[in-house]
């Protein structure tokens, strides 16, 4: 995991659900990752895909990815370039599926961010400046397991090294 | 005390007073649950970071239920990986046709109360019904579980929930859940264990207690556990494929130890419950929602196939016909399901009222296949979720509800209470 990100923001709303992110209508492409992610966050934002830059942020409220257990969902959006989802608060399947396949994701408050914002993130500490309106905050520090798998790259990697 | 922790401590051997939310423990797991979707996934994981050898495989299990019968070749292709690595490895599979997974693993006998259960799918907390420990992961965790027999876990924060009072006439387990997701909303419970008890509970059959902790995961919830009773030990009994013992003595949420929240629901109080498109938290009571035409009616799922869902739904459709202006579609959930529906009579109901019969299968509920919304349409069901999009065209719009209101409303081809139609 790189230690420091920047990106642009593409914001949305509280509630984002599987559903919204990865179609069980495209489930069709499902063996071929590069192809189901051209479809990430489509129903939320059609327009997403087309505008989205390597190193990007998904930002958005309350609840980010709640619904389905599919880990197809955080895999699309890290295949599709996003180096990071930033989220009020993030539903407890997508969150730890995100953080075994080693997306990083960093709960804080989000509501003071736009689409289009550029910011500066330091995985280490945690700390995500806003660099287009000059403010910073901190976000929840990852504990325990989930801290020791996202160091290792991920819950294959973490689970080979304790074998 | 809470019923999780007192889990929580025996697999771990932790003393339970000094579990606490926020700690991790890792245990072992009984049952290592996936699907059709998430265990191609899991294989890629597991083929290329272990040795290529499953630990315990006689707790793993295996469900074709998604996209079965194949859909197109991608399905047979995903399927065909998962069968044959069931092959080489020994595992259980249920192939096509067998049945949706948690309706499947609980008539099977593969759950006793008292097991963790680990599932790749988020419906795994229907378990918690038979007083299990169960909660849904992701593809790389089962893979991870398959290798090591272990997952992690966070212990959460512990909410009682005291379900009090009578039911009402057409009211069962799925108005109870769908009003508390009303109450508490989609993320009312996030991180949080639900752990159910009070007087209505042990008056539910067990059918609509599966119903209730198959949605628990709709409010955020990591588990819905609920007390294990005389019905619980019967249902096991008559099943259980491994030899397994009735809870100690004192194993009860009686006391309020434990408990970082409890909340009470007058289940009396309760009218048929109608999700709006949208949510499942946007629950309403049938009797107060404006006049909602609809162009399908599902029942079946995870949710609502089981075989008391499905004598409801026949009793109230019984000797009418389904609109001509609406799709009725029946899924029986299994396969024994299904042929006890023939044997019994209620096939011949739904079929005389026009009814589309379908293999078991997932199918409409996450948009997959065997009745999918055009733009426009909107579908009443007996399923789980109703976020944009989830049963097909972005948009269609889908109202979630019990067998009963969805037998009437098929009846009427707008969304009305049984009452109204009987």
């Amino acid at each position: 995991m790189k230690k420091q990100l920047k990106g642009k923001v593409h914001k949305f709303g509280n509630n984002i659900s599987t559903d919204l992110i990865c179609p069980g209508k495209y489930f069709h492409l499902r063996s071929d990752i590069k192809k189901l992610a051209g479809h990430t966050l489509e129903d939320a934002d059609p327009e997403f895909i087309k505008k989205v830059q390597p190193g990007d942020f998904v930002v958005a409220g309350e609840n980010f990815g709640c619904g389905s257990s599919r880990e197809h969902a955080p895999l699309i959006i890290k295949e599709s370039g996003v180096g990071a989802v930033l989220a009020g608060s993030f539903a407890r399947i997508f969150f730890r599926n995100a953080v075994n396949i080693g997306l990083p994701v960093m709960e804080l408050d989000t509501s003071g961010m736009e689409s289009g914002d550029e910011l500066l993130i330091d995985a280490e500490s945690g700390k995500v400046k806003n660099l287009s309106k000059n403010t910073e905050l901190t976000a929840t520090p990852l504990t325990g397991v989930m801290k020791d798998i996202l160091e290792a790259g991920g819950l294959k990697e973490y689970v080979r090294k304790g074998l | 005390m809470s019923l999780a922790r007192n889990i929580f401590a025996e697999k771990t051997g932790i003393d339970s007073k000094k579990l606490s939310a926020g700690q991790f423990v890792e245990a072992d797991a009984d049952v290592i649950l996936s699907n059709d979707i998430t265990t191609p996934l899991a294989i890629d994981a597991f083929e290329k970071h272990s040795e290529g050898r499953i630990a315990y495989p006689e707790r793993v299990v295996l469900v074709a239920d998604h996209f079965t019968p194949n859909k197109d070749i991608n399905s047979a292709e995903q399927v065909k990986k998962v069968r044959n690595f069931a092959k080489s490895h020994g595992v259980k599979f249920f192939d096509a046709g067998c049945g949706i997974e948690h309706v499947l693993l609980t008539e099977q006998g593969l759950v006793v109360p008292m097991d963790i259960v680990i599932g790749a799918d988020s419906h795994t907390v229907t378990y918690g019904a038979l007083g299990a420990l169960a909660s849904g992961m992701g593809s790389t965790d089962i893979a991870a579980a398959w290798v090591t027999g272990k997952a992690w876990f966070k212990v959460p924060e512990a909410v009682k929930i005291v379900l009090k009072g009578q039911l009402g006439e057409y009211v069962s387990g799925k108005d109870i859940i769908l009003y508390l997701i009303g109450q508490i909303g989609v993320d009312g419970a996030l991180y949080k264990g639900l752990e159910f008890t009070g007087d209505a509970l042990s008056e539910l059959s067990l059918d609509s207690r599966f119903t209730i902790a198959n949605m628990t995961v709709e409010c955020g919830a990591k588990y819905g556990i609920m007390e294990v009773d005389d019905k619980v030990i019967d249902y096991t009994e008559k099943r259980a494929q491994r030899p397994y013992s009735p809870p100690p003595a004192g194993y009860s949420i009686e006391t309020d130890k434990d408990f970082d929240e409890i909340m009470e629901i007058d289940c009396s109080q309760i009218d048929p419950q109608v999700a709006l498109h949208g949510s499942p938290a946007n629950a309403h009571s049938v009797n107060e929602i404006e006049k909602i035409g609809i162009d399908q009616v599902v029942i079946g799922s995870c949710t609502n196939g089981r075989w008391e869902d499905y004598v409801r739904a026949a009793e109230i459709i019984k000797g009418k016909k389904a609109s001509p202006s609406l799709r009725f579609i029946v899924i029986p959930s299994t396969a024994s399901l299904y042929s006890r529906m023939v044997k019994e009579g209620l096939a011949e109901v739904f079929l005389d009222a026009g009814a589309v019969m379908s293999p078991p299968t997932c199918g409409p509920c996450l948009g997959g296949h065997m009745g999918i919304l055009a733009s426009g349409e909107k579908a009443l069901a007996t399923t789980n979720r109703n976020f944009t999009g989830r049963m097909g065209h972005k948009d269609s719009e889908v109202y979630l509800c019990n067998p009963e209101v969805a037998a009437a409303s098929a009846v009427s081809g707008y969304i009305i209470s049984p009452g109204e139609i009987k």
